[in-house]
Parts: structure tokens; sequence; C-alpha cells
């Protein structure tokens, strides 16, 4: 229990852990989903999974792993009181994250210039299961790729705190949280690079 | 100096921007006022529309667009927010001796965004291409169809979902950081329970229908196939996804008038509380048990039948520690010096209809009742039962029982009886009358309806009238207290849990000096076990 | 109440969270490969490789190690409560 007015870190992380539970149960639905479909279309997720590019997806992993790595760091050096090292973390954090969407972006490009988009007429014509495969890769990776922007503006946002003297080691509770906030998204992406990317 | 007249704050202004939970509290329960007015008048207009059989007042496209409208403010706008954005903004931090919750500038936030989606949703009614017409449950494929308004309305829908999750995760947060010295979970008003209980469910649940309504909003901008027949997508996904949140929303709407009967009978009964522990950890078993009966609503969609046998049997579970708590209502009762003051009145007036709408849900459990009853109305009959009976009374009780402490005016109780008569009388003349229907076997949702169940439908509208009469008087005789009632005392129901010991209306920061709790609530018979 | 650490954050030293590191990137070479040698494996590797990956970011870069019952016990609850929603919905599509 906690004094009323002061600062309550501990306060803080529950409700950022909350939040992350929230995120969680988001990607959840479509876990659901994706789950549902798949026992229904076995084969057509096997064919549709083979037409992604394992190397750029296992190319993003590693990115956002050590990106996460980072992220770790920075919160470890700004409570250690190395507050420049701290930034310096926290912009290369950023930083993968950028590289993490620009991959990504070229992988839908890609995708898109063989007319497989939603709407699209080489995706209508595939069958029905791997259209859905498709549905779901865009909405789960488009929703994880807005989530990795806002954890991009969040970890420059932090990094700037940091190199303020903003947030530091005496209080440097929101740098958690929002390393809290990055390794989720990791670990949302350690679950989509099986299912997506594996699953042929 | 209270809240509501904090030096040099008194503007709208300075409501609107304000972090005191009390003033969120009461800005909630403003604009939800409002909205439960607009709801009231639209059905209103659908009960006198069944004054005729056939076409009449309005056209068959309106109709369609009034329930759908009806269902969404009064669902995702008035019950599920109802008691937990209104009273437990207001009174959690202080019944757990706390000066605010943790977030006060999220729980802020919260209400604006409740704002935003409250727009969104009545801005939906007048912009695009037409009201939406999908009922409010926005089932696909129709909703992927139709031309009307229903991205606009789905997404007001989510943003109300948010300012929920914002609001429950805050709450959670507050009840395990913010307690005061002696407050142990055990010596914690049952209220604090229930929203706690209520808050574990907006965090796990909501964000459920969240990812669904964005996916129906997907659906119809750019066809990614995931609930279209057409594209291979399964519309009973859709139900499934759908209902695992809009289930347990039933016990975000009903957990919390639990709470909120649960402070007041012990007051005017003047007992301790019946079964403290059992009524606590039943409000957690409520929320773990009304978290996988969802597919109850989906009986007779052509699910697997292990499905059915398996939900149905957990459907039959979730009734006995409704069930528990009605007992240990009871058992309070018994024996007490019962005080039938208006709030006392309207809180056994729940436990009453509850029970009906409580016991009829039982019913509809069994799967062979139910293909009977499916989708008629009998359903919206349980269901109000359950959301107006259960919910809506339980709102109007702990309005009288706390409304001398928000607003540090006592209102005259002779009007707030008639105006429990005239609802009472209503209440079950319009939805006793629709259960009766809809066991003869009137669908719902339909504009006509044939000859022999004409006179049902005449009884049911001519209850509307008592009740929206007896709604009328009962905001009148509060509004009338607002500008001329008289000081009200600290503690006018001899009530025992700590916003008694306040001032009415509270100071600003609630306590100058944080309270130390030395016993468990309600302790008005020290000799029973507490 | 409660310890220092959990009141103001445990550190975790680079040096741990640098073999953490190296045993998820260990994993997914591992998880890659068994995907790559069969399809049973695969579905295999996804089960077992995969929770035990985020296991690593949870419990070491997310700290919850080092965090008192209350987290670990929220934690489980909402990952027990994702996991109820999905075997549930297969009592349905399992059996139709």
């Amino acid at each position: 229990m906690s004094e009323n007015g002061r600062r309550d870190y501990q306060g803080s992380k529950i409700g950022m852990w909350l939040f992350l539970f929230t995120e969680l149960m988001l990607f959840g639905g479509l876990f659901i989903l994706y789950s549902g479909y798949r026992s229904l279309h076995p084969e057509s997720f096997h064919h549709a999974s083979r037409e992604l590019n394992v190397v750029l997806g296992v190319a993003n992993t590693l990115v956002l792993l050590t990106s996460s790595l980072f992220a770790a760091l920075a919160l470890t050096s700004v409570q250690q009181g190395r507050h420049s090292d701290g930034a310096k973390w926290a912009w290369l954090t950023a930083g993968l994250g950028g590289v993490f969407l620009v991959v990504k972006a070229f992988e839908w490009g890609a995708k898109f210039s063989h007319g497989i988009y939603p709407g699209g007429k080489a995706l209508l014509a595939l069958p029905p299961g791997e259209g859905l495969f498709y549905g779901l890769y865009f909405t789960m990776t488009g929703l994880h790729g807005l989530h990795v922007l806002a954890g991009v503006v969040l970890l420059s946002v932090m990094a700037l705190l940091v190199g303020k003297g903003r947030v530091h080691q005496g209080d440097c509770v929101v740098l958690e949280n929002s390393g809290l906030y990055w390794h989720l998204v990791d670990v949302i992406w350690i679950f989509l690079l099986p299912l997506f990317y594996l699953a042929a | 100096m209270s809240y509501l007249d904090r030096q040099g704050e008194g503007g709208l202004y300075s409501w609107v921007t304000s972090t005191d939970h009390k003033r969120i509290g009461l800005l909630y329960l403003t604009v939800m006022t409002v909205l439960f007015w607009v709801a009231v008048a639209l059905g209103i207009v659908m009960r006198l529309k069944h004054l005729s059989g056939g076409d009449f007042l309005i056209s068959a496209r309106a109709y369609n667009a009034l329930f759908t409208v009806h269902g969404v403010i009064m669902v995702f706008m008035f019950v599920i927010p109802g008691l937990p954005a209104v009273f437990g903004n207001f009174f959690l931090p202080i019944l757990i001796g706390a000066k605010d919750v943790s977030f006060p500038r999220l729980n802020l936030l919260s209400w604006w965004l409740f704002l935003t989606g409250a727009c969104l949703a009545v801005l939906s009614l007048f912009t695009g291409s037409g009201a939406p017409d999908t009922g409010w449950t926005f089932y696909v494929p129709f909703s992927i169809r139709t031309g009307t308004n229903v991205s606009l309305a789905v997404f007001a829908a989510f943003v109300l979902g948010l300012s929920s999750i914002l609001t429950g995760l805050n709450f959670i947060t507050t009840i395990h950081r913010m307690r005061c010295e002696g407050m142990t979970w055990h010596r914690m008003p049952l209220f604090a329970w229930a929203i706690y209980s209520t808050g574990w469910i907006q965090v796990l649940a909501t964000p459920i229908i969240g990812i669904t309504l964005l996916l129906v909003i997907l659906e119809r901008a750019f066809g990614i196939g995931v609930f279209d027949p057409a594209k291979g997508g399964d519309p009973l996904l859709y139900q499934h996804l759908f209902w695992i949140y809009s289930h347990p929303a039933v016990y975000i709407m009903i957990v919390p008038a639990m709470g909120a009967v649960t402070e007041i009978i012990p007051t005017f009964a003047r007992r301790c509380i019946f079964g403290y522990k059992a009524i606590a950890y039943s409000s957690l078993a409520i929320a773990a048990l009304g978290s996988v009966v969802w597919a109850h609503h989906m009986f007779t969609s052509g699910m697997a039948d292990l499905a059915n046998i398996i939900f149905s049997l957990l459907t039959f579970l979730v009734a006995i520690p409704s069930a528990i708590k009605v007992f240990n209502w009871t058992a309070t009762l018994y024996k007490g010096s019962v005080d039938m003051q208006p709030s006392m009145l309207y809180a056994l007036t729940f436990v009453f209809l509850f029970s009906i709408g409580g016991l009829s849900g039982v019913m509809q459990g069994a799967l062979g009742l139910n293909v009977h009853l499916h989708d008629t109305y009998w359903i919206v009959g349980h269901f109000h039962y359950v959301m107006f009976g259960g919910t809506g009374f339980a709102f109007f009780a702990a309005l009288l029982y706390w409304f001398p402490k928000m607003f540090g005016k006592q209102y005259d109780p002779k009007p707030a009886y008639a105006a429990w008569a005239l609802m009472f009388l209503g209440f079950n003349m319009l939805y006793g009358s629709f259960m009766a229907l809809g066991y003869m076997g009137m669908p719902r949702r339909y504009f006509a309806h044939l000859p022999q169940f004409h006179s049902l439908h005449i009884a049911a509208t001519v209850g509307s009238w008592a009740l929206v009469a007896g709604l009328a008087v009962f905001y009148a005789n509060l509004l009338i207290a607002l500008r001329r009632g008289k000081p009200a005392e600290a503690d006018p129901w001899g009530g025992k849990t700590l916003e008694w010991t306040l001032p009415s209306p509270p100071p600003p920061e609630n306590f100058d000096k944080l309270p130390v709790v030395t016993e468990a609530p309600y302790h008005y018979n020290p000799k029973a076990p507490a | 109440m409660t310890s220092m650490d959990q009141e103001k954050g445990h550190i975790v030293e680079p040096a741990v969270l640098a073999r953490v590191w190296g045993a998820l990137v260990c994993l997914t070479i591992g998880l890659v490969s068994a995907s790559l040698a069969s399809p049973k494996l695969a579905v295999l590797a996804m089960l077992v490789i995969t929770p035990a990956k985020a296991w690593l970011v949870f419990h070491y870069f997310m700290h919850l190690k080092y965090e008192g019952p209350l987290l670990k016990g929220m934690v489980l609850v909402a990952l027990l409560t994702l996991v109820i929603f999905i075997s549930m919905m297969f009592l349905d599509l399992g059996f139709r």
C-alpha cells in the first residue's frame, strides 16, 4: 500500500501491465480467428504460407529481438546512472523499430505488386482458405506494424527525455513502462513468425 | 468548501478539465442521463408503433434504426458504464479511504473518450446513408453488406470500449495500491469488491470486442474477407468473438449493481451484512464463470452439439454465485429493523426483478426450450428484467442512497415512492407482456405483428407510458431537490462506511487526514460474524 | 510491505540480458530449422519453442522474474483467460 499523493512506482507498473493485458487480448481475438480458420482450412494455410518470404520474416525477428535487448539495456543503464548510455540505447531501439517497418514495407509492397492485397484480383482468384490466410496476414501484421510505429515514437520520446534529464535514475518508471510495451510488441511478433512464415 | 465549489473553479471549463474523481463521476452522470432519455424516447416511439399491427407512425426502415440505436445507446452508454463510471468513480476512492484514483488524468481521458464515443454514435444517426439498422449486435454478414452508417456506429462502440477499459484498469490499480491503513481486503466495502471483479472483465474481455468491431470496419472498407461468407469467412466466428465480450459485458452491467445493493441493504436493515466473504468471492466467481458461457447466445446458430451441451451446463452453473448473493441479502434482512426509505425500496425491487430476470435466464439455458424462445420477445423481456429491472433499478437505488452525499441536498421521499409505484407497475406490464408475447411466438425486431398478439402489444405500450411517467417523476424530484432541497446531514441514513464520515458534499480531496480502519464494514451488530 | 527491489525496480545486469538475447537467437534458429525439416516437427517446434521464447522475454526483459506474486499472478490470469477462450471455441469448431 502506498501513501496517497506520492509517486507510486509499483502502481504505475501494475497499470501498465493491465494495459498490456488489453493489448494481449486485442491480438488474442485475432489469434482466436487464426486458429479457427487454420483448423477449418489446414491445406490452404500451408499452401499460402509458402508464398511468404521466410528470409525477411526471420530477419525481422532478429531485428526485433535485438531491439528488445537494447530497450532492456536502456533501462539498466538509466537505473545504474549511466544516462547518456541509456539515451543511446533508447535511440538504437527506436532505430531498429524503424528498420523493422522498412523491411515490412518492402514485404507488403512485393505482395501488392503481385495483386495480393485485400480486394486484389490475384487474391480473389485464390481458394477461400488462402484468401483468409492473407486477410489475417495483412490484418495481424498491419496491426502489429501500427504498434511498432507507436513504439518507435514512444522510445524516441523516452530517448529525448533521458537525454534532457527528465527521466533519470531516481525516476524512470515511464522508461520501464515504455520498455514493457516494446517487449510485448516483440512477444507478439515472436508468435506471428511461426503462425505465418513457418506454417508451410 | 466542497468539491462542488472549489474557489475560482466553478465554470464549465474547470469541470471538463477536472481530475477530481468526484467531479468526473458527475460528468458521467450528466452525459449518461441525457443519453438515457434519448434512448427512452426511441423506445417509446417503438412502443407507439405497435399500437397497430401494420404500417403506423414510422416506416419499417426507421423501426430498424430505432431498435439498433436504442440498443447501442442503452447497452454501451448507459447500462455498461452506468454504475462503475458514476458511482465507482465517485465512491470507490472514498470507500477505501483514498484521496483519488491511481491515475486521475487517465480517468479524465476515459470520460473524454466516453463523450467522443457518445457523440460519434449520435452522429451516425444523421450522417452517411441512413442510421445503422443491424441491431446492437452488428451481426455479419448483414452488417458488412448494409449500406447504412454502420462503420461510424461500430467505431463509436470501439471508442466507448476503450473508455471502459481505461476505467477498469484504473480501478483495479486503485484498489491494489490506494487502500488506507487498516483497509485490508476483507474490510473493504462490498461495492469495492464488485468494482474490482468488474474491472477484470473490462480489462480482459473488452479488447476482444474492440478487435471484432475493427474487423467489421476493415471488412466494410477493404473487404479483407474474414467475416465474409462469399470469401470463405465464417459468420459463426464473428458470433463467438462478439459474445466472448458481450456476455461477460452482462456481468459488467450487473455486478456493480449487486455491489451497490449490497451497500444499501445493511444500512436500512441496521444489520451487518450476512455472509460477507460469500458475497465478496461470489463477485469474482461470477466474473470467472460468466466469461465461459458466451455461446449460449448461439444455440440455434448451428454450433457443434458438444459445444451446445457444455455451454448449457456452464450457463446453469453461473446461476449459483448469483443465487448466493440473493440468499445473503435475504438473510441480512432477517430480524433486521428494516427502514423502508426510497432507496431501500428500489434496492429490494432490484432483488425481486433481478430474480425474475435471472431465473428466466436459467430457463433459456436449457437447450430444448431455447429453440422455442430464441429471438422472440421472451428474450427481450428477459434481458430488460436483468438490465432495467436489475441494473436500472439498482442505479436508481444507488442514486437515491448517495444523492445527499454527492450534492449535499436532501430530496423529498414522497415523489420517490410515487415514482416507484408507477415504474414498478409500468415495468411489469411492459416486460411481463413481452415475455408472454415471446412465449406465444412473437419474434423480436419485427415491424409488424399478427392479430393474435395485438392485445398484449397494447398492454405493453400502455405499461410503457406508466414507466416513463414514473421515470419523469423520479428525475423531476431529484432536479427539484438539486435546486431547493434542504441541506443534507453527513450521515442521513446511519450508514457505517467511510463516505458517511465525510461532510455532504465531500471536500475536494476527501480526507484531510487519511482514515485508519480498525474493523469490518457494516458493524451494526458487533456480535455477528463479520 | 514490499522489498526495495519491487518498489524501485530490479536492475538486471547487461551480461544477463546479453545471454538471454543469445538464447532467443538460438531458439529462433532452432525454430526455423525445425520447420524446414518436416511439417510435424514444425508444429511441435511452434508449440514448444515459441512459448519458450515468449517466456524468456517476459521473465528477463520484462523483469517478471523479479516481481512479486501479485504481478505474476495477474499475468497468469490474463494468459489463462486467453487460452481458455481459444480452447473453448474449439468445443464448437473441433466437433462440428
